[in-house]
């Protein structure tokens, strides 16, 4: 289907071109789509200019996260079909375009448009984005599956740490009108599909029977399922799929319960100390949780190489759950304890995501494993719904209900640890894909797919 | 093109390709240091 300099067959690589430069390919895309983060610098202005609730100026958000997950679960196929050059162009284009028209809303004050722009055509953009380079880093890094994914997904929660103060800094030169906005969206639009081309002219794809030097596939360690390659079509039929399906969705909501709510919850956590949380330190809080969410996505995938993605979402979703259980139970009698509980929350959602990608490759091999990532992140999509619904409704009733501090969450903390130790059950089902939904093994590319 | 050109080439390649991601990402990580000092009254 892609053409030309798109096509698949152009992004093969020569024999002596280097996988490392495959991860600044896989960056650029997913630093500039990871400003989706960022869209709360936008919200201020865009309420006081176009005249809106918070509600709504939060839908172009909204829309795009639905999007991301509908693009990436529908999209998977094709992108493994037209080969991930053709994906990050496309990906850049729904992107920049999104921009682009959102910038035309601001310029024309339609706020419409800017729910086109960014939350339809740009979440499309993500949502391919996101899965382009996941197949082709693990195809690169057979022997390192989870630290390649990792880096590449790390620039996914990197991206709002470059884009929250450029976008600030741009506001505040443009100015907070709809001209200055529109400044901003366009600007935004054109450095972006700048700053991702460099991928789509760098991806390769490595030729078949390419391996790296010295490295072979393991064969056999007990438990180990070698050569098994599933398609996606297979592997939503399978059990395995939705226990990671579960295993996702329940860790994903475990961290947005934190990260959807992190600036009011330390301060009304600490509300009533002798050591109250200003508005200012809360930003520091939030900040803390970026970092440890980006770094949780490279340190726990690369650790997942080493011990295993069955063990490593043993900790993941057991020590998160002790961590929920630690902050519930010690409240607000220590600042440092609930800091550090929640950066390991933290860290564990991102690792959840990072690690996902090579979880997915141990079961279904690296045949359709971009394809089957895109279904799989349809868990981020309920998740996204799921954290915030949870922690907002429940801090809502307790207001209501004339509570204040830690009460407000201590609930929501307990359905999340119920939440996680489901998710921990539901990993601990995960068994190798029985034979039946392999891939004839004429086309199957031996994988090392092992469930340790 | 000779095998120490194409060398020379690549590893040209790879510096620029990770200054490329590498600057805007250590702009984002300072401008994140900021931050968090002020949560530890900084």
């Amino acid at each position: 289907m892609a053409v030309g300099f798109l096509d698949r067959s152009r992004t093969i690589a020569p024999a002596n071109w280097s996988r490392w430069l495959i991860p600044p390919a896989a960056l650029s895309i997913h630093l500039s789509i990871g400003q989706a983060y960022a869209w709360s610098v936008f919200t201020p202005g865009l309420e006081k200019t176009l005249h809106l609730s918070g509600t709504q100026s939060a839908l172009p958000f909204e829309l795009a996260i639905v999007m991301l997950g509908l693009s990436a679960a529908f999209g998977g196929t094709l992108v493994e079909r037209n080969g991930p050059r053709w994906a990050m162009f496309v990906s850049m284009v729904c992107f920049s375009t999104g921009f682009l028209v959102s910038a035309l809303g601001a310029f024309t004050s339609q706020f419409w448009l800017i729910v086109l722009g960014y939350g339809f055509i740009g979440g499309i953009g993500l949502g391919i984005g996101y899965i382009s380079p996941v197949s082709t880093l693990i195809k690169w890094f057979p022997d390192r599956p989870g630290m390649a994914t990792g880096i590449a997904i790390m620039g996914f929660g990197g991206g709002a740490l470059i884009a929250s103060p450029w976008t600030s800094q741009m506001l505040t030169s443009f100015g907070v009108t709809p001209h200055g906005i529109g400044a901003a969206f366009l600007v935004h639009g054109l450095v972006y599909a700048v700053f991702m081309s460099l991928g789509i002219v760098l991806v390769r794809v490595p030729a078949d029977g390419w391996k790296p030097a010295g490295w072979e596939p393991p064969i056999d360690h007990g438990n180990v399922v070698s050569a098994v390659n599933v398609s996606a079509a297979n592997a939503i039929k399978t059990p395995q799929f939705w226990c990671l399906w579960v295993v996702l969705c329940f860790n994903v909501t475990a961290g947005i319960g934190i990260l959807g709510k992190a600036s009011p919850m330390i301060t009304d956590f600490f509300k009533q100390t002798p050591t109250p949380v200003a508005a200012s330190a809360a930003a520091g809080f939030v900040a803390l949780l970026s970092l440890t969410n980006m770094l949780g996505r490279f340190v726990w995938s690369s650790t997942s190489d080493l011990i295993g993605r069955k063990n490593m979402y043993r900790v993941y979703l057991g020590v998160g759950a002790l961590l929920y259980l630690v902050i519930t139970l010690t409240t607000n009698t220590s600042k440092v304890v609930f800091v550090l509980c929640a950066m390991g929350i933290l860290s564990f959602y991102g690792g959840g995501f990072a690690t996902i990608p090579a979880y997915l490759k141990d079961l279904f091999g690296t045949y359709q494993v971009g394809a089957i990532h895109g279904r799989l992140l349809t868990a981020w999509s309920v998740a996204g719904v799921l954290g915030p619904l949870i922690v907002n409704w429940i801090a809502d009733s307790q207001k209501r209900a004339g509570k204040l501090g830690p009460d407000l969450y201590t609930t929501s903390f307990y359905i999340m640890i119920g939440l996680l130790v489901v998710g921990f059950l539901a990993n601990e089902l995960v068994r190798p894909v029985n034979a039946k939904f392999h891939e004839p093994a004429a086309d199957a590319v031996p994988s090392g797919s092992e469930v340790k | 093109m000779s095998e120490f050109t194409q060398v020379q080439s690549r590893t040209g390649l790879m510096v620029v390709a990770w200054l490329w991601v590498a600057l805007p990402f250590a702009y984002g990580i300072y401008q994140l240091f900021l931050k968090v000092v002020q949560l530890f009254g900084g």
